[in-house]
């Protein structure tokens, strides 16, 4: 039709620099990591892994890492059934607010994240649960029900309720014509709702800066400080692993979701 | 049904409706309800020429958005399958890198000893470093990074549905390819414009990380306002204020959005 014209060229260009542009600050940080040098410099004199084991041998990394991955651990199982139940609820009820519950369980992707957490911050002063760990887990679930919620319901979507009936028919009650019938037919979008809760509970940095503290504290908030003081390659060595992380459970989220058509 | 919601539900109002109605009273109400807090968002210079600026660099930060993004949007929308999936991939995987690690990333890239500047020297570009970062730019720069996916995103999903036949009768009836765009693609794709847009200068409003990492202290938006009247300050009463102010400019934003278009498509994405 309109094969390379010139628009079409500088179509091409325009979308390759961009693309560059989204992609070229994610790989930067592997080559800093693996370099020797204390200060940054580009190209790396020569390759070592002292930044690695810097972070290894560093306890308050260590801690930092240990803290991190259990919060993200606890909010994927309590978020998790939350949000399938939550979703399971509304794209069956007929009543009215569900509508609005539905709106509500959003409300976390709304509300500017700095409100959430100053909010957050002083009920927590209140009760006591700034600076513990079930003060982290809890803001971490209701950050990552949406999640959950939007990859259930898009999978329900897809799910004909008529074969829940028929289970029911048979005399199965409720419960176990869900988990019987309905929930392996939705299997893959809840495995990818409870990734995508880990990989949100484990980036989270701004509600950790208010309510984090003393040995609780994750690593981003540590990152976040050390980044404020100088800029130490420990934090790139640490960054290039959240990412490969993140990259692993972005890929097993899509397959599974892929599988599923 | 409503048993099954309610536990998701009580955590969402625990600490998120709770949380919100606690800034919105402590904003209004110490030793009796007053309007002070109020008073002096509205009059005192540095919480005016905050807003202004957090306005200012939203809006330019979603113009930029838009004009990177719609190219790729076209792009993946006009090439075989193949192509659009590796097109989209390179645009969702920043999008699930942590913000932190990303504005790491452009203060390795952009700082004074920084991966650009070593590179325009010794291509004897420049012989004194460029400040590009610790400043708006910067802000900017790593900003616009971060919100891209969510403006590219919506263009896409809009852009897929448009008919590729009305391109085609466009073209039969004798229009330019340009013409056919500007009057038939283009108007089509607003409501992805409008989608994408909302969502990035809303969530522009409301940045955090990359202006206090990369803004060097000089760049202070409305969410460093709210957290140095907390941390530094104390000042519970007037960090509640800011923080109502910027939550009921978000709500009308998208308020007024939904009367055009519908919420889900502005919220859908992630």
């Amino acid at each position: 039709m309109m094969r390379a014209s010139p628009a079409r060229i500088a179509l091409y260009v325009v979308s390759a620099l961009v693309l560059v542009y989204l992609i070229l600050p994610v790989l930067i940080i592997v080559p800093i990591s693996f370099s020797s040098a204390r200060f940054l410099t580009f190209p790396p004199p020569s390759f070592s892994l002292r930044w690695y084991q810097q972070y290894f041998a560093n306890p308050a990394w260590m801690q930092a890492t240990r803290v991190t991955l259990t919060v993200a651990l606890l909010t994927v199982v309590i978020a998790t059934p939350l949000g399938v139940a939550a979703a399971y609820a509304i794209s069956q009820s007929k009543l009215r607010v569900m509508r609005l519950i539905h709106m509500a369980l959003l409300l976390p992707l709304v509300v500017p994240i700095i409100i959430t957490a100053v909010g957050i911050f002083f009920v927590y002063a209140r009760v006591g649960l700034v600076a513990t760990m079930p003060g982290l887990v809890l803001a971490n679930v209701m950050l990552g029900l949406p999640y959950v919620v939007i990859s259930v319901l898009a999978g329900l979507q897809s799910f004909d309720p008529a074969q829940e009936m028929v289970a029911r028919s048979l005399g199965m009650n409720r419960l176990r014509s869900f988990f019987a019938v309905t929930l392996p037919q939705i299997k893959s979008s809840v495995v990818a709702g409870g990734i995508f809760a880990f990989i949100s509970a484990m980036d989270e940095t701004i509600v950790a800066l208010f309510i984090s503290g003393g040995q609780y504290q994750p690593l981003t908030k540590r990152m976040f400080t050390a980044l404020r003081d100088e800029i130490d390659p420990t934090i790139a060595a640490i960054s290039t692993l959240m990412t490969a992380a993140s990259f692993f459970l972005v890929l097993l989220a899509t397959s599974r979701q892929g599988k599923k058509t | 049904m409503l048993a099954l919601v309610s536990p998701a539900l009580l955590v969402i109002l625990a600490l998120i409706v709770l949380p919100v109605g606690w800034l919105a009273w402590q904003s209004i109400y110490h030793d009796g309800f007053t309007l002070e807090n109020y008073h002096r968002v509205f009059t005192e210079d540095v919480y005016w020429r905050s807003f202004a600026l957090t306005f200012e660099i939203s809006l330019a930060v979603t113009a930029i958005a838009l004009l990177l993004g719609y190219p790729v949007a076209y792009l993946a929308n006009s090439v075989p399958k193949g192509w659009s999936i590796l097109i989209l991939s390179l645009v969702v995987l920043p999008f699930w890198t942590s913000v932190l690690v990303r504005a790491y990333a452009w203060l390795a890239l952009l700082q004074r000893t920084g991966v650009i500047n070593q590179f325009l020297r010794y291509l004897d570009v420049i012989s004194e470093p460029l400040a590009l970062v610790h400043n708006t730019f910067g802000t900017v720069v790593a900003t616009v990074h971060i919100l891209l996916p969510f403006m590219v995103l919506p263009l896409y999903a809009t852009m897929q549905k448009i008919p590729s036949d009305l391109m085609q009768a466009g073209a039969s009836l004798g229009a330019s390819p340009s013409l056919t765009f500007m009057r038939v693609f283009l108007p089509l794709s607003l409501p992805g414009v409008l989608a994408g847009c909302t969502m990035v200068f809303v969530l522009c409003l409301g940045f955090y990380i990359t202006p206090e990492l990369l803004g060097g202290g000089r760049t202070v938006m409305v969410s460093m306002l709210v957290s140095r009247n907390v941390e530094l300050y104390n000042q519970f009463g007037a960090a509640s204020a800011v923080a109502v102010v910027l939550l009921l400019s978000v709500l009308a934003i998208f308020f007024v959005v939904s009367r055009f278009i519908s919420l889900d498509r502005v919220l859908g994405q992630k």
